[in-house]
């Protein structure tokens, strides 16, 4: 039987910040209604229509958050017949899309929201502090490692060590992203960033300055999904779900496979490229997950954009900023644009918009294909979508 | 008194923690491949065979990578910064997280040879920190 039902993205919303918090004071699930109720209105539907949820946070644990799709179903006045709370960190919203898809095509749904938020920057609830010390983490949060930071800092020394990586190549990646920044007015930073000031930025945990870190901010992100066949009586542009890929290798940092290697995105770039039936060549705009610079870096590498141990050469000479031949996270990325605790959504969110040409300054001329990235936990999980306008 | 977090012991660590105490860095190899691993778990991760023994490692490894934290994990690390995170990969193999026990952070170096040095910090724990071996 052929496949008749083909799943596409056709509503996306975030919500409104102001120095890096809500610009409307709101609870996490506030906010996710409000941005829900955004993605449904962009679809031209209504929540009314919504069948399947898809979600997960870091909010209201331990609590009603342990169990997210169940509550934010019971907020929103949604009993679905599909759901799913997968959570493997910041990747978790590429997994969505990529389960979402699935669930559409199955015909198990027939229009899926996935939904993020966090007030994390407003609640004040990060730490660098680490895990609570039991089970597998009570042989790694009595040494004091900085979470997530210190673990993301020995990939990086070992990628240095490896290959001859400088700081100075990982500060570009970071410059890169406060210049496209610059070109979206809902960017959290947007004033010039130079190689130096990121150099000159306090050490964190060596080799990682602060301005090789994301931010801290609030956010809220959601995502429509629902058929093509609906799209085009809906009479919106639909954006399609050409190929997924998801993988995780550990948790404990002592356990990943290769400190220098980002085994997970090297799967899950390679499933979702393999589905989509189309080579690196074929993509003209890339998202990548940006927890850190070093984390851009890997994610060139495994992905296959360049070879391994080159990503520092790769970026060099504004190749990955507004004007370079490679553009990449044109929203500012988590490094100058909002990082809410899980940032994968909002990767999603700017993909769409880019390859539905409504980014105005920062538009990428024809943007047809893009590949998103989502990484999560200490270089821990991956997933990737090739999503595109036709 | 010491503040900083100590592990929450189960049925998979009671012996790695009850032997620190006499001075003694327990592993787990498998009787089935052969191979080692750490974390101790309750099967082997490479074969999957339950036939898991509890070993004594030689306490000898190589720093595999680290970090110098400059701001402390929590407050309680407050007192020790900057200091060094590092991951040694032993001599039988498996990689185990430590902090070293160093004079200054920037003698620290990836490939350095160390032992495992241990601390009693309560009468019940004993950490297995790690320090350069002098050549």
């Amino acid at each position: 039987m052929a496949a008749t039902r083909e799943a596409v993205i056709v509503g996306v919303a975030d919500a409104a910040l102001r120095d890096g918090m809500l610009a409307q004071p709101m609870t996490p699930l506030q906010v996710q209604a409000k941005v829900a109720a955004a993605a449904v209105a962009d679809a031209k539907l209504s929540l009314s229509d919504v069948d399947g949820l898809l979600t997960t946070g870091q909010w209201g644990v331990p609590g009603v958050g342990q169990l997210p799709t169940i509550s934010v179903a019971e907020y929103l006045g949604i009993v679905p017949r599909f759901c799913d709370g997968t959570n493997i960190g910041g990747a978790a919203f590429e997994s969505h899309v990529g389960h979402a898809t699935m669930a559409i095509e199955r015909g198990m749904c027939e229009v899926a929201l996935i939904t993020y938020g966090s007030t994390q920057k407003s609640a004040r609830s990060r730490t660098l502090g680490g895990r609570p010390p039991a089970l597998t983490m009570q042989y790694e949060t009595p040494w004091g490692l900085p979470t997530p930071v210190g673990g993301y800092a020995m990939a990086a020394m070992r990628h240095m060590h490896e290959f001859g990586t400088t700081s100075e190549q990982l500060a570009e990646v970071a410059v890169a992203a406060r210049a496209w920044a610059g070109l979206n007015a809902a960017a959290t930073h947007r004033e010039p960033l130079s190689v130096s000031d990121v150099l000159a930025s306090p050490m964190i945990s060596d080799p990682l300055h602060l301005l090789d870190s994301c931010l801290v901010t609030d956010g809220a992100g959601a995502i429509v999904m629902t058929t093509a066949e609906h799209a085009r009586a809906l009479g919106v542009q639909p954006i399609y779900v050409r190929g997924f890929g998801e993988s995780h290798t550990h948790w404990s940092i002592a356990n990943m496979p290769d400190l220098a290697w980002h085994t997970a995105a090297e799967r899950s770039g390679r499933d979702a490229l393999r589905m989509a039936g189309v080579g690196l060549n074929a993509i003209d705009l890339v998202e990548l997950y940006d927890s850190f610079t070093i984390t851009v870096l890997m994610t060139l590498e495994a992905l296959g954009f360049c070879g391994r141990g080159e990503s520092g050469g790769f970026v060099a000479g504004s190749r990955i900023a507004p004007g370079g031949s490679f553009p990449m996270n044109t929203n500012g990325g988590g490094l100058s644009y909002a990082h809410p605790g899980m940032y994968g959504i909002f990767l999603l969110i700017e993909a769409v918009r880019q390859l539905r040409h409504e980014c105005g300054e920062r538009q990428v001329a024809g943007a047809s294909t893009a590949l998103v990235h989502g990484t999560g936990g200490t270089l821990s999980s991956s997933a990737t979508c090739i999503l595109s306008r036709s | 008194m010491y503040d900083k977090p100590l592990p929450v012991v189960d049925h998979d660590s009671v012996a790695f923690w009850d032997a620190l105490r006499e001075q003694r860095l327990l592993i787990k190899r498998c009787a089935n491949c052969t191979k080692y691993h750490f974390y101790p778990r309750i099967l082997c991760p490479h074969c999957h065979s339950e036939r898991v023994e509890w070993v004594d490692a030689k306490g000898l490894g190589t720093i595999y990578s680290y970090t110098v934290a400059r701001r402390p994990a929590g407050p309680s690390f407050k007192d020790v910064v900057p200091y060094v995170v590092a991951l040694i990969v032993l001599d039988e193999g498996p990689r185990m997280m430590t902090r070293m026990q160093c004079d200054s952070p920037e003698a620290i170096r990836i490939g350095q040879r160390v032992q495992v040095n241990f601390e009693r910090v309560t009468p019940e724990f004993t950490l297995p920190h790690f320090r350069s071996i002098t050549p």
